[in-house]
């Protein structure tokens, strides 16, 4: 691993990270519920992304399942949100 | 690790990284909800591929052998990114609708 991939990933980190706070930052100042379940969702999405980075970064395909279990509660959660403020409640 | 694959790794990553930041610059910015539903789409979409075609091509090369362990998640959030946002779009327009908000896109069902 040269250090232009170890810095190039670093520096991809740091940019996920930074869309991870701002989706964070609209978590907070939201209006409405519905922007906040965005938000929650594109937070999830980019810390799956952060989590195949962090793959490239250790080499180790481990993280791969990590980034499956995040991607699969992140579905199911924005999903169950998302039948929670149409209908009030989750299952009828 | 032959300097191609270095390259390409961390072009594919960088670009990954940069469409999931743009998405969420996008979702901060733009005014109304109804817009700011299209940002994160960036980053599921062209991100994601962007960044599995990475891990793709750097364990391949580290391995000598393709391994495509990681087009599993892009197939998985291909699938159900869409079911997401078209399910809390319905949401959002119920609740705009029934809060009388008068800016909410019109009906296009024939009523």
């Amino acid at each position: 691993m040269s250090p232009f991939l170890v810095w190039s990933l670093w520096a991809a980190l740091l940019l996920l990270v930074l869309a991870m706070a701002f989706a964070a930052l609209r978590l907070l100042k939201g209006p409405s519920a519905q922007d906040r379940v965005l938000a929650l969702d594109c937070l999830y999405v980019s810390g799956m992304l952060a989590m195949l980075v962090l793959a490239l970064t250790y080499g180790s395909s481990m993280y791969f399942e990590a980034a499956l279990l995040i991607a699969l509660f992140g579905f199911v959660g924005s999903m169950t949100m998302a039948k929670f403020l149409l209908r009030g409640e989750v299952i009828e | 690790m032959p300097l191609w694959a270095e390259i390409l790794t961390a072009v594919l990553a960088l670009a990954g990284s940069l469409l999931a930041l743009i998405g969420a610059v996008g979702l901060l910015r733009l005014p109304t909800f109804f817009q700011r539903v299209h940002a994160p789409t960036l980053g599921s979409t062209l991100g994601c591929w962007c960044l599995v075609l990475a891990t793709i091509v750097y364990f391949s090369v580290k391995e000598n052998s393709l391994s495509v362990h990681a087009v599993l998640i892009g197939i998985f959030i291909a699938l159900t990114a869409p079911i997401t946002t078209i399910f809390l779009l319905r949401a959002a327009l119920f609740r705009e609708r029934r809060a009388g908000n008068p800016k909410v896109p019109p009906n296009i069902t024939r009523s």
